[in-house]
């Protein structure tokens, strides 16, 4: 396994391979989950495949510069902020009505 | 016609007279004053009647007896213009029948006049008879005079309306608000069949008037018509025109046009003047003031019909058949009328009866008449005129009595000879007058319709019509004996008085006119066609047999009524279904309502309104449906949760790259 | 500002006259609107007779002609790129119209003279809306046209659902939305038109200078007839009539059946008849059995009716059928007939409406069963009533007469596009509904007016007030006047029927 790994040195492919895939269950966690958590968890997923990508691509294409690098940063710090921010609404949501389930927060349909 | 006597020149006074009288009296004395209202209603018929008897001495003068009598158009302006050629004008035209109709209707109407101011006195709706008195007056006057087929409908119309505002003028009496909608409304039916008629006449008539109009016109302009229309009477009761229109056939039963028309038109005589099978009304019409029957439902207004008739005489003759049809439908309604007057109780309704049997006499006059025997024209106005004032007199009179004993039932009266002699003088004259008894008016006018049906060959009409003047002697004794002589029946009967002078005089004059109306040499003075002969003396092949059978008809009257009806009952009683058939007047109107109430209410109008509220508005209402429902089945996608617009935009996303893709591929 | 801009914008500034007074001195507002369509009377009356001034020397020249001749012109460029114009003028249709509606409105705001939830709301509104109305019969550009015809139909949403009786907001929409319907048809019609042309302008005038083509008149013409059938009251789209005129107040039903209706006919006749003379012929037929229809049809509706306005209603239905039925027989007395029934139609049902609107306000009921022998105790309104009815049966001396003979002698006359068995057919059958009107209107009144007083409240009501009488008396001597000297008011219209019939026939 070891050697395999060692021998087959990952190349930009298989790393979009993983962003791709990344993004794909965190899109189909913000799709399908009901709970606001999982939702944000989900964009979290999907935030870091974007980060990702921009490593990769900043490693693959441009090796010399860390514009990618840095972006990756941003991405990380704007989610994190990003999920302070959910989360608070969260909790006052729950407070408020005692659930954070996304189908029950429909109270400006009709 | 600018030569013209001076009387002749202001002819349209005559109706314009009381049309003035009916604004001033309607908009502003009867409101301030009801003596006034009468009063000032009175003395305008009573002018018009001046004058009318003015024109008829001036006409007369201008075109002396047994000499030729145009008809001419003494005053006119255009007041509807429809199309050029079209045009209807308002106007006065004067013939022998017009003037005739003119000395008539003005003279029984003034006497009328006089009557209701006794009659009506202490009225409520005082101011409110004499405006429509005058109303009716003058519509009536308008239809006489009416130059054009246009004016004639118009005033049709006016005097059906008085009819109608009359017949119901105690509006809060059901009965009489119900008779007034069905005189309205029946003629109103009846008018239909004029209006066709006259679209039928109008169209054809102007198909052909571009052609023939010049050759009429020179001819017309004599007479006064300035600017010949083709709804002028002039136009259509040409020669020339009616040729036209008999040669033309309409897709209708293989009718020539003139036959369909004419038939059409006579649909409306008959619902004015209430032959059968359009009677219906009439006797419900006496639910109106009594001088209301006799000026409107005996006089004047049933007898437009006959007038219309003999207006259009030509016509008439040129298409045969339609003649035959108003013959058939006189003979038929004066007998079947008569058989129904010998049953009924109501002075009112078997003086309506009685009317309706001379209506169709004089129908049967017209019916008879033809170019070669002109002679029933003649007869039929001669009987109109007499019948207009031993009719209102009988009337007048009933109208007194009723007066006296409160009570419109012949069993309620009775021994009223003693207690009102100047009614009971004026009645047994008018009695004699209808029964046609020498030397009274209506021995003369009813010989001259015999001799005319004698005479032109219609023997069956001949001895169909010696049969109703036998049936009219038997009811009209009938009448008299049970409400003038036996004892005092009803709770009034007893202290009945004699009518106030206001109402007796005019019965005198009535009287007096009915006794010596016979001897005027009418055939000098009203004729149609070519001149010719008129006996001015008794024909006794007539006046024997009809004397015969009126005396037969009053000495049964006398056997059987003159003591106490007993006799009467038991021939009732011995008539059995056949009397009572009768007496509920052959179940004609039971038809009527039938089909009305019966049918046309509950499956046409009621269906109509029904399909309107569900299958048209339903229409509107399913497509608003549709609209709500789609919007209801779009809103089910907008769930307003983003993970659902999710999956549609991720959805979305794969099937474009697939399109994509396969479009690549 | 000429005298036409000014029969425009009159009762628009009295609209806003009103919306100055403060609310709640709604007497004032009622007077502010009196005597601003009072004024308005005025006006149209001086406009009749300079008018009548300037068209009496062209009369034999109108004979001929082919377009329409205005006169009292204003005309303004309002968006050039589009070819859009202000174009106003009077014709003899017009001036025709705009007297209707200037006795309907200055009648109505007397007839609203108790309306005292919202007063001053009420009144702007009726304003507008009357606003609207003199625009559409005053302006010869097809665009200003629509948007004045838009003006004139929006309001009465407002107008029924806030001060309606009965399932108003029900009303309210079915009727705005069906009117909106037509009004789509119309305006594509107008657009078709304007792009067939090709000339870049709304002018009506210049567009009928124009040369269509037979097809295309064939399928632009039922698209504006219809669309203006629809407020026209045409079958099977009348349906809005009688929900919508019941359950709206007094002075809209008065408007909205004595004028509205009448912009169907108008615009049948200005536009469709004039720019489309090929697509009249080759509809003739299907309108002449529609209307045919709508003659007898809403006379046995109005037969088993219990409510006055539902009834009055269905005789409007009828009665407007008259109007287009006129204009479908295609020669001059049925044109004639049709802009005759028009306006007398207009005035009789503004009476009609107005008289049960002054009944219901004293017996608080509009249901023909509960109801009798009023006319003992309000004989003023009984006698109007009759009268108003008596129109509508078609008595000659009224204007109903005039109307309905032109109507009857235009259809049996025929045109050469109808075959003439069939015109005259038709023709036959709608006369019936004389009959058949005889019979719902006598049933009718007799009823509610006759007879013994069926309730004893009723021996305490009162007869007409002041306003009332001025509003029925002044309708009731237009109905006389036209019906007893018509041939002022025929020369007045003749001259503007020329040019249709001219087209028509060419």
């Amino acid at each position: 396994m070891l050697e395999f790994l060692a021998a087959h040195k990952p190349g930009h492919v298989e790393w979009l391979l993983l962003s791709a895939t990344l993004f794909a269950i965190g899109l189909y966690g913000v799709l399908t989950r009901r709970n606001a958590v999982g939702i944000l968890i989900s964009v979290e997923l999907m935030l870091n495949s974007a980060a990702l990508n921009f490593v990769v691509f900043n490693r693959f294409v441009a090796p010399a510069a860390c514009d990618g690098q840095i972006t990756a940063i941003f991405v990380i710090a704007v989610a994190a902020a990003e999920v302070v921010v959910g989360m608070a609404i969260f909790v006052a949501l729950f407070r408020h009505r005692g659930t954070i389930d996304v189908n029950r927060m429909n109270t400006m349909k009709d | 016609m600018p030569d013209l006597p001076l009387a002749l020149q202001f002819a349209w006074l005559i109706p314009a007279l009381p049309f003035a009288a009916f604004i001033a009296v309607g908009l502003g004395v009867s409101p301030l004053s009801k003596r006034a209202a009468g009063l000032v209603a009175t003395l305008a018929v009573a002018a018009a009647a001046l004058c009318a008897w003015l024109v008829a001495w001036e006409y007369y003068g201008l075109y002396p007896p047994d000499a030729a009598h145009p008809a001419i158009v003494v005053w006119s302006f255009e007041w509807l213009p429809y199309d050029a050629g079209l045009s209807a004008s308002a106007g006065v035209l004067l013939d022998p029948i017009a003037v005739l109709l003119l000395v008539v209707v003005t003279t029984v109407s003034a006497l009328i006049h006089v009557y209701s101011i006794g009659y009506m006195g202490g009225d409520p709706g005082y101011g409110r008879f004499f405006t429509y008195m005058n109303l009716f007056t003058f519509s009536m006057l308008g239809l006489v005079v009416a130059p054009n087929i246009i004016q004639m409908y118009v005033c049709w119309e006016l005097v059906g309306l008085s009819s109608f505002l009359l017949i119901g003028f105690y509006y809060s009496k059901p009965e009489a608000v119900a008779a007034a909608k069905k005189a309205f409304i029946v003629t109103r039916f009846a008018d239909l069949g004029f209006l066709i008629g006259i679209l039928l006449l109008g169209f054809h008539g102007h198909a052909s008037f571009a052609e023939l109009a010049p050759a009429i016109a020179p001819e017309a302009a004599a007479q006064g018509v300035a600017n010949l229309q083709a709804f002028d009477f002039h136009y259509l009761t040409h020669p020339e025109v009616l040729a036209r229109l008999q040669a033309a056939s309409v897709p209708f039963l293989g009718l020539s046009l003139l036959t369909l028309a004419m038939v059409l038109v006579f649909m409306g005589a008959a619902g004015k003047s209430a032959m059968f099978p359009l009677h219906i009304w009439l006797p419900d019409a006496m639910e109106g003031p009594t001088p209301v029957s006799a000026l409107i439902h005996a006089a004047t207004m049933v007898v437009a019909g006959v007038y219309l008739v003999a207006r259009l005489m030509p016509a008439f003759a040129a298409s045969g058949d339609a003649l035959a049809v108003v013959m058939g439908v006189g003979v038929f309604t004066s007998l079947f009328a008569a058989v129904i007057a010998v049953t009924q109780d109501d002075i009112k309704r078997i003086l309506a009866f009685s009317t309706l049997s001379q209506i169709g006499y004089m129908m049967l006059a017209l019916g008879v008449c033809s170019p070669a025997h002109p002679l029933g024209y003649t007869a039929g106005m001669f009987h109109l005129a007499t019948h207009a004032f031993f009719k209102a007199l009988l009337f007048l009179c009933a109208g007194a009595v009723i007066h006296a004993v409160h009570s419109n039932n012949i069993w309620d009266m009775g021994g009223l000879a003693r207690k009102m002699p100047i009614t009971h003088a004026a009645f047994l004259a008018a009695t004699l007058a209808i029964a046609g008894v020498w030397p009274f008016a209506g021995f003369f006018s009813k010989d001259e319709i015999l001799l005319a049906a004698f005479s032109s060959g219609h023997t069956a009409v001949f001895a169909a019509a010696l049969l109703v003047a036998g049936l009219t002697a038997f009811y009209m004794f009938r009448l008299y004996f049970v409400t003038f002589w036996g004892g005092h029946r009803g709770p009034h009967a007893a202290h009945a008085r004699e009518a106030p002078a206001v109402m007796w005089v005019p019965l005198a004059a009535l009287a007096a006119v009915s006794a010596v109306a016979g001897f005027v040499p009418i055939g000098s003075f009203v004729s149609w066609g070519e001149a010719h002969e008129v006996p001015h003396c008794i024909d006794l092949r007539i006046a024997i047999p009809a004397t015969a059978i009126a005396l037969l008809g009053f000495a049964l009257a006398w056997r059987l009524y003159a003591r106490d009806g007993a006799g009467a009952a038991r021939a009732a009683a011995a008539l059995g279904i056949l009397y009572r058939t009768i007496k509920r007047k052959f179940y004609v109107d039971e038809a009527y309502l039938a089909v009305t109430k019966g049918f046309i209410f509950p499956y046409i109008a009621r269906p109509i309104a029904w399909f309107d509220r569900h299958a048209v508005d339903g229409g509107v209402d399913l497509a608003g449906w549709i609209t709500r429902t789609t919007g209801r089945l779009c809103r089910r996608l907008q769930t307003g949760q983003v993970q659902t617009y999710g999956v549609w935009f991720v959805g979305g996303i794969l099937f474009v790259l697939l399109l994509l893709w396969a479009a690549l591929a | 500002m000429g005298l036409v801009s000014w029969l425009i914008a009159l009762p628009l500034l009295t609209a806003a006259a009103v919306a100055a007074v403060p609310a709640r001195r709604w007497r004032m507002i009622r007077w502010i609107a009196a005597a601003g369509t009072g004024a308005h009377l005025i006006l149209t009356a001086a406009t009749t007779v300079l008018f009548w001034q300037a068209a009496a020397p062209d009369a034999a020249a109108m004979e001929g002609a082919l377009h329409t001749k205005l006169y009292l012109v204003e005309q303004a460029p309002w968006f050039k790129p589009l070819g859009i114009q202000y174009y106003v003028g009077v014709d003899g249709l017009s001036v025709s119209m705009t007297i209707l509606t200037s006795i309907i409105i200055f009648t109505g705001v007397l007839a609203s003279w108790d309306v005292a939830t919202r007063t001053k709301e009420f009144f702007v509104l009726l304003l507008v809306l009357v606003t609207g109305v003199f625009g559409v019969f005053l302006s010869f550009d097809l665009f200003l046209f629509f948007m004045f015809y838009e003006l004139a139909v929006l309001p009465m949403y407002l107008l029924i659902g806030i001060w309606g009786t009965g399932p108003k907001e029900y009303a309210a929409m079915k009727l705005t939305l069906m009117l909106l319907v037509g009004s789509a048809f119309v305006l594509v019609g107008f657009l078709a038109v304007y792009h067939a042309a090709g000339l870049r302008t709304f002018d009506l005038l210049a567009l009928g200078r124009a040369e269509f083509p037979s097809d295309f008149q064939k399928w632009v013409f039922p698209m504006i007839f219809v669309g203006f059938g629809v407020i026209g009251a045409l079958y099977p789209l009348h349906t809005w009539s009688p929900d919508g005129h019941s359950s709206a107040p007094t002075a809209v039903s008065m408007l909205h059946a004595g004028v509205l209706m009448k912009l169907g006919g108008y615009g049948a006749l200005r536009i469709a008849v004039y720019l489309l003379p090929e697509g009249a012929k080759a509809w003739a037929l299907l309108f002449m059995v529609l209307t045919t229809i709508n003659i007898l049809y809403g006379s046995f509706a109005a037969i088993v009716q219990k409510d006055l306005k539902y009834f009055t209603a269905y005789s409007s239905v009828s009665h407007c059928g008259f109007v287009l039925f006129g204009v479908a027989s295609l020669n001059f007395m049925g044109l004639k007939g049709a802009v005759i029934q028009m306006f007398s139609h207009g005035i009789m049902t503004g009476l009609f409406f107005g008289l049960i609107g002054m009944v219901y306000s004293r017996t608080h009921s509009r249901m023909i069963p509960e109801m009798g022998g009023l006319g003992k105790v309000m004989p003023w309104l009984a006698t109007a009533f009759y009268l108003a009815g008596l129109a509508s049966l078609g008595l000659p001396g009224l204007s109903g007469f005039v109307a309905e003979t032109h109507v009857f002698l235009g259809g049996f006359f025929g045109n050469p596009w109808v075959d003439a068995a069939v015109a005259r057919t038709l023709t036959v059958i709608a006369t019936l509904s004389i009959v058949v009107t005889a019979v719902y209107v006598l049933r009718g009144l007799a009823t509610v007016f006759q007879g013994p007083i069926v309730n004893p409240g009723f021996e305490r009501l009162t007869d007409a007030t002041w306003n009332e009488r001025i509003a029925t008396g002044l309708l009731v001597a237009v109905l006389v006047v036209v019906g007893l000297a018509p041939w002022p008011f025929i020369a007045l219209i003749k001259g503007a029927l020329m040019p249709l019939l001219n087209r028509v026939y060419q």
